[in-house]
């Protein structure tokens, strides 16, 4: 499974792919993997403040019903409002179409606290292993 | 190395990894929850047909002078009318009229039953039967799950797949009816014209040792017809759509089959069975609750446990089941409400992540299959 270099991630399976002070944030190709089929995504409102690693919004597979955990804190810019009628996108193109949130970074030095693209395949190989779902 | 080493396998483990299942730990069993993904495998079983791993069912005979008067007592359906070969629904309950478990009952002869239970009930179910078959001393039961694989093939080329590889003739073989002794592939198997699918389609029972070859003989059969196989996630999304109730959420210890609207597989005319005072009692002092069927209004999935309101926002009543329904493509959900809200039409609300999700109470069930 291949994840883009540049982009920041999260232990929870989040993606910022960082440009300027904001940063597009999603679910990485490993979290949609696990999760199956998305059919619903609970998006937040813009202007909403977001706070690193607590919940920003929900994705819904068939099975199962997920938290997405922030990788920034900051403030909402923009929502992928093409999920509504089409959560299925987060599964085709997680690192690019399926986007979630345009979040505006409050602090950038919270980047330090994520991995990079070397840091999250070796974690992301260690949990499928483990056999996490 | 062998990843699941600490789970039971059905005899149909191998298949699961050689077609690329995402194996999980179902109730101790290592199943897959899904093999090329939900959606697309509920879309195979509705238009093409699917071949599903259910092995972990539980299978019971019951035989003897005494097995029929035994059943009698133990199931809430009559079955002393079933004919030779006939499958029939039911519930054993207890004394409170609460399930025990749901399950099928086949006459395979006079004085000769095969039970399939359900696979989390299994244990208790056995225990549940052994306490009462005590006395009966003309009636014996035999836990032989271990001793039997099975597969489901459900969907619409479920007979043109299972056609081309035995020498029955399917055709004539009726719903809910089963070959006791039949071949497929030139194995001994029994075939059994039930599903959990809301399809037409068989569920075959074979010895553990032709797990595999059954299996491949299948999908072989099936290539030509779009074939695949079908995981857990599926299974319940098909049985949801269908109607069809799932011990644990539409049933449980508490709950009767008339509050579950099963009240057409209860032969209240049948003098004794276990529970039949306590659903006489329920049915003349009114149901506390009854399953009706949700769609959402607003935006958000019901799921299992989630509280129903009503309009004042008052919790009323609790989600069964619910999810993204593949087939009608909207949000469903089954419920458990007070019967004076239980109208099609009535306008409820589900309590999604703290706030109230507009719902209304639609005809159950939600997907039928056209009759040829």
């Amino acid at each position: 499974m291949a994840f883009p270099a540049g982009y920041k991630y999260t232990k929870s399976h989040e993606y910022i792919k960082v440009e300027g002070n904001t940063g597009y944030v999603g679910l990485t190709a490993y979290a949609q993997d696990q999760l199956g089929d998305i059919v619903f995504v609970e998006l937040p409102e813009v202007g909403q403040e977001v706070t690193q690693g607590e919940p920003f919004g929900v994705v819904e597979s068939v099975k199962a019903v997920s938290d997405c955990y922030s990788p920034v804190s900051g403030k909402v810019l923009a929502v992928n409002d093409k999920l509504n009628d089409e959560p299925g996108t987060i599964n085709t193109d997680p690192h690019g179409e399926g986007w979630i949130v345009k979040v505006e970074l409050a602090d950038a030095a919270e980047l330090a606290n994520l991995m990079d693209v070397a840091a999250y395949e070796k974690h992301a190989e260690e949990e499928a292993k483990a056999g996490h779902h | 190395m062998d990843e699941h080493a600490n789970l039971k396998k059905t005899p149909f483990y191998t298949m699961h990894v050689k077609y690329g299942g995402k194996v999980v730990d179902f109730g101790g069993w290592a199943l897959s929850v899904q093999f090329s993904g939900i959606l697309d495998e509920h879309h195979t079983v509705r238009r093409q047909v699917g071949l599903f791993d259910v092995s972990h069912m539980g299978e019971a005979t019951v035989k003897g002078p005494q097995a029929l008067e035994f059943l009698q007592q133990m199931v809430s359906r009559d079955i002393a009318d079933a004919k030779q070969y006939q499958v029939k629904y039911t519930h054993f309950l207890y004394p409170g009229g609460g399930c025990v478990d749901d399950l099928m009952v086949t006459k395979i002869a006079d004085n000769d039953y095969y039970l399939v239970i359900n696979a989390g009930n299994k244990d208790k179910d056995i225990a549940w039967l052994k306490a009462h078959v005590a006395a009966f001393p003309g009636a014996a039961v035999e836990d032989i799950s271990d001793a039997t694989g099975e597969v489901a093939l459900q969907g619409p080329f479920a007979q043109a797949t299972l056609q081309k590889i035995t020498t029955e003739d399917l055709a004539a073989l009726k719903y809910y009816y089963v070959i006791p002794r039949a071949k497929v592939a030139g194995i001994d198997v029994m075939i059994s014209r039930t599903g959990y699918t809301g399809e037409d389609g068989f569920e075959i029972m074979c010895d553990p040792k032709d797990g595999e070859a059954l299996w491949e003989a299948i999908m072989q059969a099936g290539a030509e017809f779009g074939i695949k196989p079908i995981g857990l996630g599926a299974r319940d999304s098909l049985r949801f759509e269908a109607g069809m109730p799932l011990y644990g959420q539409e049933l449980d210890a508490w709950t009767s089959p008339l509050e579950a609207r099963l009240a057409r597989y209860v032969s209240m005319d049948k003098p004794l069975f276990i529970g039949r005072e306590a659903l006489q009692l329920r049915q003349a002092e009114g149901l506390k609750k009854v399953l009706v069927g949700l769609e959402m209004i607003g935006r958000g999935i019901a799921r299992h446990e989630y509280p129903v309101l009503d309009g004042a926002g008052q919790a009323v009543g609790y989600v069964t089941s619910g999810m993204y329904s593949p087939t009608l493509e909207k949000n469903i959900a089954s419920a458990y409400v007070p019967p004076e809200l239980s109208a099609v039409g009535t306008e409820l609300a589900v309590e999604i992540r703290g706030k109230a999700v507009a719902a209304k109470v639609v005809k159950l069930p939600y997907y039928k299959r056209a009759k040829k």
